[in-house]
């Protein structure tokens, strides 16, 4: 394993490379804007660290602590520090969530979210399985009731999915262990997460395991996804993968039989807005 | 009241490779159309610095919202159907050059038996081969006769690769050589050839090379960027609409593009198209474009509800099993594409890097190459080593039993990023009395009108065949040498997630009007002017991606539409097969 620093490909290879002088394309409206601004840049800005701002660390959607703290604790569960590195609080991930919560998507206006909402509880599924596979034909569809599927179904939108789904946790927590999830051993905030994980829990008419399929899908995103979002801060998590971020392209070394780790860069490098 | 707009020779619904090829042919030809595209106006330069794995692979960022429009799903024809609600539970395209802006391009002709599947099985099987109610039939066209209309698309497109030595006759090579091969593709095609099979690097619409198709539109050279596959291509390498046919149209003169203008209606007359009405989605303002000949290419979902809300043609009734519209539906859900992941303790591959068609394939299981007489089910699928290139989130790929969270998680999802591969099945999907389209009765859209239902069952034929491919992509795997090896799952039933746009059928073509809906030019047999192009009229979905298959029909409709500009009349002969 080589350890290459910044290899992948500097713009002036990648001019090289790609044909793009040649072809004459590159005063073109395509490459303009960014080409430019990379070009200009230099080869010495590409490792650039970029600091997390510490504006990103302020809520917009939760608006009560305890709520905040019972998520937190929970990511970190999800994905731990360990000596490899940070964990998802050191990365920033519930304020990742925070700020998700608060958008579109949070709000599921890209989905549709228009009723009837029927409820399809887990308990009826091998009913409903097994009437699945039988086509009964001559029924009025109209006074049917769906097969049970593991789809989102729920009138809640996800930001208060979350803040349902978190209190839930915090009830559960309550009750089998008497005291408040951030109080818990971690063994104990883990067996909480695996009730949530297998289903133990309904709340709302759904499910907990799809409740936290969507915490921990959640979380996962936070971690990894580009710091632009909050999470991944200082692209700690793209290092302990590493995952060198958004590059222009590796046609130099898609044929090389090593491994190659290149120290990563970010949207803001790779649109030039340092 | 809607505002009726003048008349122009063609009006095209859908800026994708299926409306755009038409357009293309057309306007060079010298009629004049009107293209009509619910989307956003969106150019090549969008895609300058959009390199960001949450909002385009995690949030869809181009794939269509569902906010008003989605469709219903379910098993059986006793269900209650319920809607897709998350955006990411289905793939459709929108804004201009449609889902084929963000596909990847693994490019494949689909197989000469495909297109005579059923005669071709009674022949070498017998009739008993053919289960009731598979609605199996020959297509009303050959391999050899849709061929040139491959090659024409191929040399459009810009396409990379190598022949298939298992592959049907081809008239012309790729007109780029195959893409280069990485480390684990090679793995893959030399494991594969020590145990007797026949590799060869999968054909790409990522150019492998600079190249100017023969409508003098150029593309450059793939970067392996590996945001690819749900992206646009910052670079212009992927071969998609905007890079080739649509600019081709428009450069004529003869083709004005309308983007934000969805379609809701064909408007008929006597039995004639006459036009479509649409709404301008930004100001909520309808209009009439009345048209000579009226062209659907609005992707499956669209094509098909159109036609019912426009009450053309009869709905497929699976009681009665007559109707044609909606009839023949398919598509390559959570049954296909299984097959073996394997990790590998001492090797690492550069999987961030890749290209959406970057792969090697393999044919030896594919159609009906290899025996059936022993086996339970028909068709095959194709074997795929595929490199687009894992960007972060997703590259979380662990061992069976590995916990999907915690401190082992987080261990082994470090230690297994890119140290596993994935061998696949693309199994083909036949198509079933009991699968099917029509409308929904509870569901609506913000116009008030039914969205779409979609009957869907997995059946034994889809199950048996998915437990071959994984076997065989073990085998595979195990040739490669891994030292963990785990095999995907048969799922229970479908699980309602359209992803990739593999669905198809509805306004199927064929030659018996009362089992098809379009001809071998994709013309209505029931409206002579109206076209119906794309996925939609595949009759079953073959063991590979379809969008060269749709391309050739586009250039094969393009032709047909202009014989019947010129001629009219019906440009094929029905015939009675019953099938
Ligand atoms: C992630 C992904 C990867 C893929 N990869 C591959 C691959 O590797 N290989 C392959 O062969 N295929 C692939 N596909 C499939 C491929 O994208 C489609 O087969 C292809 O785009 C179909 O082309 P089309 O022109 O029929 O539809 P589209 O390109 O979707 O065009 C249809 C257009 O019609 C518009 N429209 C729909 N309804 C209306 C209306 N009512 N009014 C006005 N306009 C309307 C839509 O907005 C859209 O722009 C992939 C798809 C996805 C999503
Ligand atoms: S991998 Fe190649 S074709 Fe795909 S987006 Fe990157 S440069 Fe374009």
């Amino acid at each position: 394993m080589t350890n290459k620093d910044s290899k992948g490909m500097s713009r002036r290879n990648f001019l090289k490379s790609s044909g793009l002088v040649a072809g004459g394309l590159v005063g073109g409206s395509l490459f303009g804007g960014l080409l430019t601004s990379q070009l200009q840049k230099g080869e010495k800005d590409n490792t650039k660290q970029v600091t997390a701002e510490p504006s990103f660390e302020a809520r917009t959607f939760f608006s009560r602590n305890e709520d905040f703290d019972i998520l937190s604790a929970a990511v970190e569960r999800i994905f731990p520090e360990d000596s490899r590195g940070s964990g998802a609080i050191g990365l920033g991930v519930p304020y990742f969530i925070d700020r998700q919560l608060s958008g579109d998507w949070g709000r599921n206006a890209n989905d549709y979210m228009h009723g009837p909402f029927p409820t399809i509880k887990k308990t009826d599924s091998y009913q409903e399985e097994n009437r699945s596979n039988n086509d009964v034909i001559n029924t009025s569809t109209e006074v049917l009731v769906p097969a049970n599927t593991p789809r989102y179904q729920t009138k809640m939108n996800r930001g208060v999915f979350f803040l349902e789904g978190l209190r839930a946790m915090e009830q559960t927590s309550k009750d089998k262990f008497g005291d408040r999830f951030v109080k818990l051993e971690t063994e104990q905030q883990d067996e909480v997460l695996k009730m949530f994980e297998n289903g133990e829990v309904q709340f709302n008419g759904v499910d907990s395991a799809d409740f936290f399929s969507l915490l921990r899908q959640t979380t996962i995103e936070g971690v990894y996804a580009d710091p632009v979002y909050g999470g991944n801060r200082n692209m700690e998590a793209w290092r302990m993968k590493e995952f060198p971020g958004p590059r222009m392209g590796f046609m130099n070394d898609i044929e090389t039989e090593e491994f190659l780790v290149m120290e990563p860069e970010s949207l803001r490098n790779y649109q030039g807005h340092n | 009241m809607a505002t009726k707009l003048d008349k122009v020779d063609v009006v095209v619904v859908g800026s994708g490779w299926a409306g755009g090829v038409v357009s293309a042919e057309l306007s060079k030809a010298g009629y004049k159309i009107v293209m009509l595209e619910r989307g956003k106006d969106q150019k090549r330069s969008d895609f300058i610095g959009v390199k960001d794995e949450l909002r385009y692979t995690n949030r869809h960022e181009m794939i269509e919202k569902l906010t008003n429009d989605t469709i219903t799903s379910r098993v059986s024809i006793s269900d209650a159907a319920l809607p897709v609600r998350l955006h990411k539970e289905m793939n459709v395209g929108t804004a201009l050059g449609g889902g084929s802006m963000h596909w990847a391009g693994s490019v494949y002709r689909w197989r000469s038996y495909d297109f005579e599947i059923r005669s071709k099985t009674v022949e070498r099987y017998g009739e008993s081969k053919i289960p009731e109610g598979m609605q199996i039939r020959d297509w009303g066209i050959t391999y050899d006769e849709l061929e040139p209309y491959y090659a024409k698309w191929e040399l459009t497109a810009g396409i990379s690769g190598e022949p298939d030595p298992l592959g049907d006759h081809r008239s012309i090579d790729y007109p780029n050589p195959p893409m280069l091969a990485s480390p684990a593709i090679k793995l893959f095609k030399e494991s594969a050839k020590n145990i007797g099979l026949n590799p060869y690097q999968m054909a790409s619409g990522n150019m492998s090379q600079t190249y100017t198709n023969p409508d003098g539109e150029t593309m450059n050279q793939c970067m392996f960027c590996a945001f690819c596959t749900m992206y646009g291509c910052d670079f212009s390498s992927k071969s998609d609409p905007l890079a080739t046919v649509l600019p081709t149209a428009q450069k004529t003169g003869n083709c004005e593009i309308r983007t934000d203008s969805l379609v809701r209606r064909v408007i008929h007359e006597n039995g004639k198209a006459t036009g479509v009405m649409y709404t301008d989605t930004k100001t909520g303002q309808e209009f009439i474009q009345p048209a000579d000949v009226v062209v659907l290419a609005a992707f499956t979902f669209s094509n098909n509800r159109l036609l019912m809300l426009s009450e053309i043609g009869e709905i497929y009734n699976p009681e009665t099993r007559k109707g044609t519209i909606g009839r023949n539906f398919t598509g390559q859900f959570n049954s296909t594409f299984l097959g073996a992941r394997g990790f590998f303790e001492d090797k690492k591959f550069n999987y961030y890097m890749g290209a959406g068609g970057l792969g090697g394939a393999l044919s030896d299981y594919d159609a009906d190459i290899f025996d059936h007489t022993d086996l339970d089910f028909i068709h095959g699928g194709g074997i795929e080593l595929r490199q687009y290139g894992d960007a972060a989130i997703k590259n979380n790929f662990v061992p069976k039993g590995t916990p999907s969270w915690g401190p082992e998680f987080k261990e082994k999802s470090l230690h297994y990023a890119y140290r596993s591969l994935i061998v696949w099945y693309s199994a083909a999907v036949m198509p079933w009395w009991h699968n099917y389209m029509d409308l929904d009765p509870t569901y609506k859209d913000e116009f008030g009108d039914p969205l779409l239902r979609i009957t869907n069952k997995i059946t034994d034929q889809d199950r048996n065949i998915a437990a071959f491919g994984i076997e065989k992509c073990a085998e595979i795997m195990e040739a490669m040498g891994a030292d963990i090896i785990d095999k995907d799952e048969l799922p229970d039933q479908f699980d309602h997630t359209y992803e990739g746009m593999h669905y198809i059928g509805g306004v199927a073509m064929g030659e018996d009007p009362e089992t098809s809906a379009v001809n071998n030019y994709l013309q209505m047999w029931e409206m002579e002017n109206l076209f119906v192009v794309g996925g939609s009229a595949l009759p079953h979905f073959s063991s590979h991606h379809p969008t060269p298959t749709i391309g050739a029909l586009a250039y094969r409709a393009a032709e047909g539409i202009e014989k019947f500009l010129k001629e009219g009349g019906m440009l094929a002969e029905p015939k009675k097969v019953g099938y």
